[in-house]
């Protein structure tokens, strides 16, 4: 019998990543909890390997030390001259790259998971890097198929100027995972719980590629990253609004031309421009008000995996 | 426990201070705003003062940088000797201090109002010393009045014995406002808005006090700290679970001996074992991890709270 799926290598080395913001505890405690306990996270064959990325981020409390871990696994970070100089989570980064990676290279870990939270209502949220990469979008199929009732949205952040370079980018299958809205430095039952899931789930999924199953085709629903909008500020770099009620916990909801955006200080509401719909995320995350990113705008798109099955078998 | 007078004169010097935890964003944002724009703080018997309290904490979005500023304002560290090792935080208790008192002396402000945001799900909640206030009393109480749609609760803070230790123990009198849940450096519009309005109506209390008006005696609810219950920890110190999901912002609700009150992370349920109901407060607050509180016991207690009389020099309306 013949059939056209994609033949995989089997995954063989997975990690589970929390503490890369040390202030977003779902991750930070689901990780320590599994190095003392691992039971819930083996599958047969699997080398499975928790990490707590940025130890010192995480007993501060604090999103990082010096610069944020997540942004630094460039090939310029990543190659710089180690020296007592270097901000902590560039050293860090090479540290993990060399244990993970090399980033690009044929030694590295297959599936990273890099556990996050937002203060954004985001529910659960799958962040995918590459629109063309069957296996992610067959897991994130399986997962979002498992969840359900509970939605599980996919962010797309393939983008020429705001993807950027990712802690769990050194394994060959880069996973995001973020879940909200959870204050930082807050650990919530709830998320913890949906948090849970959503990497029983993903395991559950390389463990039946693993043995063999065949995965149809499929399609899911994506919102793709366009563009970032920053807090209308005065001349001192201060807000000079807030994310309007309307618009406030309403991520993943269409928001049309002339919706209220932002509320001023003294009362005037700023709408939309533009003439087409977007789809907004990460409203309001308390750590983008220093990046300067009140929202990001997404755009809805279908994305389509070809049938998939372990090569082994 | 000395209780405070009750004033017998207005109230001209009147403070409104926001970021005295550097990373509850709605009193950062209004005091700024009014800073750049006094009007709203005006009255015809006072203008209220804007003051940023915990400045370096504020430029680094953190509760604090040394220690935490709402717990300094006791003798100990106002009347000690400077000391350049002393934390950014007591520097900065005894500069207030300045401004706003001395504590306890006849030249301090007359009245503060500490604003202040928690992650836990308290809505509207005022904090204030003891139920001996009588001056804050009859202010919460106001408040209550000014808005029947809005639960807004009254703490009490201080514990028996315990010295004054907040920013508002500083000034003649002070209360401290609460709103929640909001995340910590995140400024949600609807607090905001809420926070607004609550000040506007505080300032409106202290006017009418000022113009003369009596306010009769009455009967309220409070909620008095009896107790703090911290998280389940391993015996390295570690957390070993969370807040349940049923008592997960539960603020003000009666918890029932037997209840879950934590989730292990291996999976169990932990039941509370106190001999009473409770009303658990600041559940799952961020900034009291480190306090090793995972909530705050309280009693529901109705006081009987005197008449404040009117002024006999009550200031003539402007012009």
């Amino acid at each position: 019998m013949t059939s056209c799926h994609i033949a995989e290598e089997p995954i063989k080395k997975v990690a589970i990543f929390g503490g890369t913001h040390g202030n977003e505890l779902t991750g930070v405690f689901l990780v320590k909890h599994w190095l003392q306990n691992g039971a819930e996270i083996q599958r047969t064959g699997l080398e499975i390997k928790p990490l707590i990325t940025n130890p010192k981020a995480v007993k501060k409390c604090t999103r990082y030390i010096d610069c944020d871990l997540n942004r630094v696994f460039d090939s310029e970070n990543l190659g710089k001259e180690i020296s007592e100089d270097l901000p902590y989570e560039v050293r860090r980064a090479q540290e993990i790259n060399l244990l993970f990676g090399p980033k690009h290279s044929e030694d590295s870990y297959d599936i990273i998971f890099d556990l996050h939270n937002t203060t954004s209502n985001m529910g659960c949220t799958l962040i995918l890097e590459d629109s063309r990469n069957n296996l992610l979008i067959q897991m994130f199929h399986y997962i979002k198929t498992s969840l359900a009732p509970l939605p599980c949205y996919v962010y797309l952040i393939e983008h020429p100027t705001f993807k950027y370079a990712t802690t769990r980018s050194v394994a060959k299958y880069p996973v995001g995972i973020e879940v909200g809205p959870q204050p930082h430095g807050v650990l919530r039952a709830d998320i913890l719980n949906q948090m849970r899931k959503m990497i029983k789930h993903a395991l559950d999924f390389i463990h039946d590629f693993n043995e063999g199953k065949e995965f149809p085709p499929c399609a899911i629903e994506v919102y793709k990253i366009m563009e970032k909008v920053d807090y209308p500020r005065n001349e001192n770099g201060e807000i000079s609004a807030v994310i309007h009620p309307d618009l406030q916990d309403q991520d993943w909801k269409p928001l049309h031309p002339g919706d209220p955006v932002f509320l001023t200080l003294d009362g005037k509401t700023i709408p939309l421009g533009g003439d087409c719909t977007v789809y907004p995320v990460f409203i309001n995350e308390a750590s983008y008000y220093e990046k300067k990113e009140a929202f990001a705008k997404t755009t809805k798109l279908t994305l389509k995996a070809k049938s998939i099955r372990s090569s082994l078998h | 426990m000395c209780s405070r007078p009750v004033p017998r004169e207005p109230l001209h010097r009147v403070a409104v201070t926001g970021g005295t935890h550097g990373n509850e964003m709605s009193g950062i944002c209004l005091v700024r705003h009014w800073l750049q724009a006094p009007g709203e703080l005006q009255r015809p018997s006072f203008s209220a003062v804007p003051v940023l309290a915990n400045l370096a904490a504020i430029a680094a979005c953190r509760r604090y940088v040394g220690c935490d500023l709402n717990r300094t304002f006791i003798s100990t560290f106002l009347t000690a000797k400077a000391s350049p090792d002393d934390p950014y935080e007591v520097t900065r208790a005894r500069e207030l201090n300045q401004l706003l008192g001395p504590k306890a002396s006849s030249q301090a402000f007359d009245f503060v109002l500490d604003l202040h945001n928690t992650t836990a799900n308290v809505g509207t909640c005022l904090i204030i010393d003891t139920n001996q206030d009588v001056f804050a009393m009859h202010l919460c109480h106001h408040l209550q009045l000014q808005n029947p749609e809005l639960p807004c609760r009254v703490i009490l803070y201080q514990r028996p014995g315990e010295e004054r230790f907040s920013l508002s123990s500083v000034t003649k009198n002070g209360i401290s406002l609460e709103l929640g849940p909001q995340p910590q450096g995140v400024l949600r519009a609807d607090l905001f808005s809420q926070m607004r309005a609550l000040v506007a109506a505080v300032l409106d209390f202290i006017e009418l006090f000022n113009q003369g008006t009596a306010f009769p005696a009455f009967e309220m609810k409070a909620y008095s700290i009896v107790g703090t219950v911290d998280f389940p920890r391993t015996k390295d110190g570690h957390l070993a679970g969370t807040v349940h999901p049923r008592l997960q912002d539960q603020d003000f609700e009666l918890l029932q001996p037997g209840a879950p009150i934590f989730q292990m992370f291996s999976g169990e349920d932990v039941l509370y074992e106190g001999e009473s109901t409770v009303y658990p407060v600041f559940i799952n607050e961020a900034a009291y991890y480190e306090k090793g509180i995972a909530f705050f016991q309280t009693k529901k207690l109705t006081f009987s709270v005197p008449a404040l009389p009117a002024l006999t020099s009550a200031c003539t309306p402007g012009p």
